[in-house]
């Protein structure tokens, strides 16, 4: 949203023609996509497809090879990512943007209690106030269903599904507009995983979130996404609206795919 | 064999002091900024004030009045030690005299007299680097200076606060320096924290093993880190000292007996014996 | 009345006086020489010139006596010795092919150019101790040896034969990576003169290894074999042996031989790898000491090794491959001043931990008496109630 209120129709994050190579073996090729705010992409593709590479290069923590990557800043300018300084790059990583890893450890300070990661930054950007962080703290700990009274515990004391929602929440708390996600469901029991994908939902509509989710399990894309982008070796080869993908793909490699989801 | 080699004034070569000076202009244009020197293996071990005795054999002239604390008093051992190490080396005069000293070189407190223009204050310095405890990799901890990014620091006080209801750093407390860098000020305990701030002499950091060089130059800002809602706080003594009767210096707890009995004094013994010595005179006035 | 404690300077000196009395031992032994040090502990003085820095086999085992033994002071003294000389400037790099070898061994090849020399090694000794050695004057053992064998073992060497290194012969085959060239500019990190930084580059990284502490290097090796950053090494080669140390005057313009120094080298032959520009070819690890001292040259070439992952491309998980660990924590004088540093008053903070402690416990005392009334009043009251 934009300061009038009204939704930016503008791409929010354009990758064009986007390569990652490491040395000759190919991590992902000529990948263009966009993605507007309020929007959820979901990338598909078994192992080896490319799309955590992908993911990469978007959130800036791989350089492309070729392509550029550009992004609309809080103030409405597109910069390309890769000509922002790294002081630029790691204040929008901690502000405007989230990132949940599957591993939740990677996302998380582990010997940090739940209070301390969710205000961490906040700390960063200048909040001085104990009481203030740790109310605001309350709050977001609340709005991922973890109980207030766990706020001075550590994660290594969490489930994987609260861990999880600790990671949305500590990204959460800068009002991030874009988020994105590393097979967050990833080794969660099916019910866990449902709990989760509700709460990304919801978080999706009540603050206009826009996300790219990586996943290989095309029930989360069914769920949470708008658009899918199916990869296989490296290469998009499928994209559209997530049910015509999934409910009419037209690759054979895209029909493979579902109709295994089907049978298991 | 090599006859006994002669001692340069001050030990050190002067290739070797230019060296450390030039590392000190540079840490002196920018308060409490980490400078990496190349710190030379000295007579003491490291750990054991090398970073402080090289800084001062840079500064150190014939003219000047030397004084060594440790602990606050000029009579501990390797107060002792660096004192005489001085005597044999530079032939300087040396005091115990605060007011006197033109250089104090120093582990663990400030002086309690308060410092003037034109007086050095040398700081022994074990681990130079604020975030050292809570990031080892130095790589990152110099990219979280560069990027002024201590959310990391703050995020150790908040869990302080959380866990005891305080910030439970009683010493080495982390200040900002020149609303800028985050600093070590060694171990000093945080009841020193407010004489650094806006101080009338230079101060100047040595960290001899970890070879980094820091400062501060006459009349910086140093704050010490907080929450407003937590605000630093200096430690207060309920006791006073048993020997002056002082109520504003650093006191040591003496055990005196194994019932639990104990009494306490000046930790600065230079402060102290000037305050008995001013009560005496009064007293026989 | 309490009086405040002095006296450090009095003590300071009677502790000298003491230790002086100490080292010197019971008055009626020998006193112990200088030679006799640096001929009859020599593996001893090897080491304190390789971790003091400092080439000069008098001046170690002067360090060993003034230190009583106690071989991370000597080293202590000759580092700070070395701080106080002048430098003229570097030498010219030596060749190690030069060496006129007393001890040269490869497990990679049975027999080679040069052969395998055994040289004066511990290797096939069996570990028992020896009462002959026990005597005061004599060593019977060594004059029996002498008298049965001439010319003496030493000359078995072959100084004459030409013995190129293992790892040159595989480079001729392509086999093994090449070394890496040398800067344009020729100029060499040292650390003697600026501060280790890191990332660090191999010839920092080796220069650290080289006067870093022989057990914690050993230690780290060690972990390597077992599974820490596994390398799979072979020891291509180990050689020990004299060299010639050049160094050209810029007056002069041309080498002037400075002396004859004592080395022990050992390349190691680690695991191959390829890549697309290249098919696969083994990797190489080294190790450079003074004097007679394998355990540190092999040690410090597997180290050297573990700490290339990064610019091979591996996995670095194991402490070995841990660059900043490792040559942060390499260097003993650093380590024995940091770790007996905490022998000094420490008083001042642990006074501010006491007095933090003391508060703490007043708190937690007076929550838990709060928490307790208020408990036992409402059990009263649901008692009442009841």
């Amino acid at each position: 949203m934009n300061g009038t209120g009204s939704i930016d129709e503008r791409p929010l994050l354009v990758a064009e023609s986007v390569s990652k190579y490491y040395g000759a073996r190919v991590g992902c090729r000529d990948v263009s996509l966009d993605i507007h705010e309020g929007e959820v992409v979901a990338v598909v593709g078994e192992s080896g497809s490319g799309k955590s590479t992908l993911l990469s290069v978007l959130s800036t923590q791989l350089p492309p090879t070729a392509g550029c990557v550009t992004y609309r800043m809080r103030d409405g300018v597109a910069r390309d990512l890769f000509t922002l300084g790294e002081a630029e790059r790691r204040f929008l990583l901690r502000t405007d943007w989230g990132f949940v890893h599957q591993d939740a450890r990677l996302g998380l300070r582990m010997g940090v209690s739940a209070g301390g990661n969710v205000g961490e930054r906040l700390m960063a950007v200048g909040w001085r106030n104990y009481a203030a962080i740790r109310s605001e703290a309350e709050q977001w700990l609340g709005r991922v269903e973890i109980d207030n009274d766990r706020i001075d515990d550590k994660p290594t004391a969490f489930s994987g599904g609260m861990r999880q929602r600790l990671q949305i929440a500590k990204n959460m708390v800068t009002r991030p507009r874009l988020v994105f996600m590393d097979e967050p469901t990833g080794g969660l029991d099916v019910s866990v995983q449902a709990r989760l994908l509700d709460l990304i939902r919801s978080f999706v509509s009540t603050y206009g979130l826009a996300a790219i989710i990586v996943t290989h399990d095309l029930a989360v894309a069914r769920l949470l996404s708008h658009r899918t982008i199916v990869m296989r070796h490296g290469s998009v080869i499928e994209t559209g609206l997530t049910d015509q993908v999934l409910d009419d793909p037209r690759e054979p490699y895209t029909q493979l795919l579902v109709s295994s989801i089907l049978q298991g | 064999m090599t006859s006994a080699p002669t001692y340069n004034f001050a030990y050190l070569d002067e290739q070797t002091k230019r060296m450390i000076r030039r590392a000190l202009l540079k840490a002196v244009a920018i308060p409490g900024y980490q400078v990496p020197f190349a710190s030379r293996e000295m007579p003491m071990p490291f750990g054991w004030g090398t970073g402080g005795v090289q800084v001062t054999a840079s500064v150190l002239g014939k003219d000047d009045v030397l004084k060594v604390i440790d602990q606050g008093a000029d009579d501990t051992t390797n107060a002792v030690s660096i004192r005489r190490f001085f005597e044999k080396t530079a032939g300087v005069e040396t005091t115990t005299r605060t007011q006197d000293a033109t250089v104090i070189q120093t582990r663990h407190r400030i002086p309690e007299t308060k410092l003037s223009d034109g007086q050095i204050l040398v700081y022994q310095v074990p681990i130079p680097e604020p975030l050292r405890f809570l990031e080892p990799r130095e790589v990152e901890t110099r990219r979280l200076h560069a990027l002024e990014d201590y959310g990391l620091m703050h995020v150790k006080l908040y869990e302080d606060i959380a866990c005891h209801g305080h910030i439970a750093t009683t010493y080495a407390y982390p200040v900002k320096v020149d609303g800028r860098y985050v600093m070590d000020p060694s171990p000093t305990p945080k009841f020193d924290n407010p004489k650094m701030d806006n101080c009338a002499a230079l101060q100047l950091f040595g960290a001899g093993r970890e070879k980094r060089i820091y400062a501060l130059p006459p009349y910086t800002r140093v704050v010490s880190l907080d929450f407003e809602d937590h605000p630093f706080e200096p430690t207060r003594f309920t006791d006073k000292c048993s020997i002056c009767g002082a109520e504003d210096s650093y006191l040591d707890e003496v055990i005196t007996d194994d019932h639990g009995g104990r009494m306490f004094v000046c930790s600065d013994t230079d402060y102290c014996e000037r305050r008995l010595g001013e009560q005496t005179s009064e007293a026989a006035q | 009345m309490y009086v405040a404690v002095k006296g450090g300077e009095k003590a300071i000196e009677a502790a000298h006086e003491l230790l002086a009395r100490r080292r010197r031992g019971d008055p009626d032994v020998p006193e112990l020489t200088i030679r006799q040090i640096s001929e009859q502990l020599a593996l001893g003085v090897a080491r304190v010139m390789s971790e003091g820095s400092l080439y000069d086999p008098e001046l170690a085992a002067l360090a060993i006596k003034q230190a009583r033994g106690d071989m991370i002071e000597a080293i202590f003294l000759l580092r700070a010795f070395r701080t106080t000389l002048p430098r003229f400037g570097y030498s010219l790099p030596f060749d190690t092919n030069d060496m006129a070898i007393e001890r040269r061994v490869s497990a990679t090849f049975k027999d080679l150019p040069g052969g395998q020399v055994l040289g004066p090694t511990f290797d096939y000794t069996h570990r028992l101790l020896d009462p002959s050695l026990a005597g005061d004057g004599h060593d019977d053992g060594a004059e029996a040896a002498l008298a049965a064998n001439s010319p003496p073992p030493a000359s078995f060497g072959v100084p004459d034969e030409v013995t190129p290194h293992v790892t040159k012969l595989l480079d001729g085959q392509g086999l093994i990576e090449g070394n890496p060239a040398t800067a344009e500019n020729g100029i060499v990190g040292d650390l003697t003169r600026e501060p280790l930084e890191f990332p660090a580059e191999r010839d920092t990284r080796l220069q650290a290894l080289a006067r870093g502490d022989e057990g914690f290097l050993l230690a780290l090796g060690y972990s390597t074999q077992r599974g820490f950053g596994r390398t799979h090494p072979f020891a291509g080669e180990i050689r020990m042996g004299q060299v010639d140390v050049f160094f050209e005057p810029e007056e002069l313009g041309f080498e002037v031989p400075l002396g004859t120094v004592t080395m022990t080298e050992c390349e190691m032959v680690n695991q191959f790898k390829g890549s697309a520009e290249a098919p696969p070819q083994f990797t190489r690890g080294y190790g450079l000491a003074f004097g007679h001292a394998e355990r540190k040259a092999m040690s410090m070439a597997l180290v050297d090794r573990s700490l290339r992952a990064r610019e091979l491309g591996e996995d670095v998980k194991a402490p070995a491959q841990d660059e900043e660990f490792v040559l942060s924590h390499a260097d003993n004088v650093q380590a024995t001043g940091f770790v007996e540093h905490l022998k000094l008053p420490h008083y001042v903070d642990f006074q501010a931990e006491l007095t933090l402690v003391r508060q703490m416990r007043e708190e937690w005392t007076a929550t838990s008496e709060a928490v307790r009334k208020e408990t036992g009043s409402r059990s009263e009251n649901s008692e009442a109630a009841e």
